[in-house]
């Protein structure tokens, strides 16, 4: 009961298949089921939604899977992910050492715009060269199972100085990488700063490039200290029996702990 | 921290801890491999669980209307002048020095610790409170894992100016912000401020304290440049995650639009508010015990999350500040008041609670 209900999120993102694949052989189990597909993780001030990203890590660089992370860090610094990634059980130096993972601090990135003359993007171009060459440099295993993370988008608009024209050029370019070797994309973004827009054209064009969309909200109860918040999992690519794609969206409770994150449907806790 | 050493066990985190318990005063361990400098005050740092964790960003959100956000940002300073770590202040008077002398002095080790938060109490009873005073800091010394002499967090008496020889050195930087019209001066100025304390593997020397008032303040020349004035803080905060200071910065959020407003949140490792009382309440007067000694209330949005992943979820957001005998800032947790006996009144204050748009804002 415990091991089911603690994957409500991979569930919904639909992650949880590798069951299936369990009687057949080691590669089609070894299948990304992310793959092709863009993830979208909105939060808000009162409520991180950096467990989830954390998550995909954990699940991605997990022994089953062989998948390599390209991890592009606004937001924190290696050590940061490293601690908390191992409290999780996953111990990101030694991947990054056995080349499953990259990771590129992008703290003090800052875009040229600072020098007012040039208008070139030359901060983000260097940036999906050195991901596209990261990507080419793999062993043939891992080349089809890469996923590229962002933490946080919100804070690429910042190092942009703004030009979120920028910002969406880079996140289309590396969408292209989906197609082009079969890459996951997931990014994190923070929801409440585009709430107040009239039109929040980034956020909404982040919303059409994503095939899931994760929402982790505050209950409207306010925080409470064993439900932590709620998520919204909206999943649109589902391939129903009859092929035809259907979206699902699932809703559901969380707390977050040290070494997991409980899931739960709302009132199932008591 | 832990970055370079590649195979450790989930051990490792208790014995780096005991390993390297030689803080400099003024700095102790914390969980998740921080290490915390104290707010300087007492009830602030047991809120947020040991103090401000070095490497962060600590935002106050002022209240555009009455400088609450000042008694924070001085005890802060205070705090870091006795630990006599560095000190950078930034703001946008002319002469940012001079706030200096407004600073409270830590209040002698006599008047300590017979706080105590009922005022109309007689001597008497602050004399058994004087006997105990023993057991408080050795409860302290426990926590605080300091060395015999300075504490931790002292109480800084409102009244009494710090004395001369705690800023007189070189250690207190002064920068006004209102000269400057862009940020790269100011920029240049703060990381080689950081650069003072390079974060290596477990030890620590000292710890800086960077104080800045009222970043967007109208004054400043860049006030109007909202994308200058972030990827500033974004920069202050990447040089804060390797260095071992920590950095408080008010400002008055109905300078910015909302959007923008959000984006600092965000870039806040801990953000607080701070709100002033109106004058003449009554009918918060009547639903709060100690109504009379409060000054404001604080705002507790956003609890410290560095290497973990795990939020902090306080019992209560919403603190009242009060100035205990006028002297010391003390943060309480908000009492309703006992309902008067009077038959009825109880549904009709109630009432009055949730109708009135004014304390609606208040969880208790």
């Amino acid at each position: 009961m415990d091991q089911r209900s603690s994957n409500l999120l991979e569930e919904a993102i639909g992650l949880d298949n590798h069951h299936r694949h369990q009687a057949e052989d080691a590669a089609a189990a070894a299948e990304w089921p992310l793959s092709l597909k863009v993830v979208l993780i909105e939060d808000s001030v009162e409520t991180s939604g950096s467990f989830v990203l954390h998550h995909l890590i954990k699940r991605a660089l997990s022994p089953q899977s062989s998948n390599v992370i390209i991890f592009l860090a606004f937001s924190q610094p290696f050590s940061h992910y490293d601690r908390l990634l191992r409290k999780l059980g996953c111990n990101l130096a030694a991947q990054r050492d056995s080349g499953r993972f990259f990771f590129f601090d992008m703290l003090q990135l800052q875009s040229p715009g600072r020098n007012e003359g040039k208008t070139s993007d030359g901060g983000f171009c260097e940036l999906y060269r050195r991901i596209q060459k990261t990507i080419a440099s793999l062993p043939e295993k891992y080349k089809k199972q890469v996923t590229v993370m962002i933490d946080d988008v919100s804070l690429m608009e910042v190092a942009a100085f703004g030009s979120s024209q920028h910002v969406l050029d880079f996140l289309r370019y590396c969408h292209t990488l989906t197609s082009e070797f079969g890459c996951s994309f997931v990014a994190l973004n923070h929801e409440d700063i585009y709430s107040s827009m009239e039109s929040p054209t980034f956020l909404l064009e982040l919303e059409y490039l994503a095939d899931v969309l994760i929402k982790a909200e505050p209950l409207a109860t306010g925080l409470a200290a064993d439900v932590h918040g709620q998520l919204t999992v909206l999943n649109r690519g589902i391939c129903n029996p009859t092929g035809s794609f259907v979206s699902k969206i699932r809703n559901f409770h969380f707390r977050v702990k040290e070494n997991t994150v409980d899931y739960f449907y709302p009132g199932s806790r008591t | 921290m832990a970055a370079s050493k590649t195979r450790t066990s989930s051990f490792s985190r208790n014995l780096s801890s005991v390993s390297s318990p030689q803080t400099p005063p003024g700095v102790k361990c914390g969980p998740n491999g921080t290490f915390f400098v104290s707010s300087g005050i007492p009830d602030l740092d047991k809120i947020l669980g040991g103090g401000f964790p070095l490497g962060s960003l600590v935002m106050v959100m002022e209240d555009a209307e009455a400088p609450h956000h000042m008694l924070l940002l001085r005890n802060f300073m205070s705090q870091g002048l006795v630990h006599n770590q560095p000190l950078l202040y930034a703001s946008a008077s002319k002469d940012p020095r001079g706030f200096l002398g407004t600073l409270p002095g830590p209040s002698s080790t006599k008047d300590d610790k017979s706080r105590n938060h009922d005022v109309s109490e007689q001597e008497k009873g602050l004399r058994i409170a004087w006997q105990y005073k023993k057991y408080f800091s050795d409860n302290q010394q426990i926590d605080g894992s300091r060395d015999g002499k300075q504490e931790f967090c002292n109480d800084f008496d409102l009244r009494k100016p710090l004395e001369r020889h705690f800023f007189s050195g070189q250690r207190v930087d002064c920068v006004s912000i209102k000269e400057s019209s862009n940020l790269n001066a100011l920029h240049n100025r703060f990381s080689s401020f950081l650069a003072q304390f390079p974060r290596n593997e477990g030890s620590i020397s000292c710890a800086g304290r960077i104080a800045i008032q009222s970043l967007c303040s109208p004054q400043c020349e860049f006030s109007n440049k909202d994308w200058d004035m972030l990827s500033f803080i974004r920069f202050l905060k990447s040089m804060l995650r390797s260095a071992n200071a920590v950095a408080v910065i008010t400002f008055p959020p109905s300078l910015l639009s909302s959007s923008f407003c959000k984006r600092w949140q965000h870039m806040s490792d801990i953000l607080l508010s701070v709100r002033a009382i109106p004058d003449e309440d009554k009918e918060l007067g009547q639903l709060l015990t100690g109504y009379q000694d409060m000054v404001g209330f604080l705002n507790v949005h956003k609890v410290s999350r560095i290497n973990t992943q795990v939020p902090v979820i306080l019992e209560a957001t919403t603190f009242s500040i009060k100035l205990h005998r006028r002297r010391f800032l003390v943060l309480e947790c908000l009492n309703q008041a006992p309902i008067d006996g009077s038959s009825g009144s109880s549904y009709g204050t109630s009432a009055s609670c949730s109708g009135s748009s004014k304390t609606s804002a208040i969880d208790f």
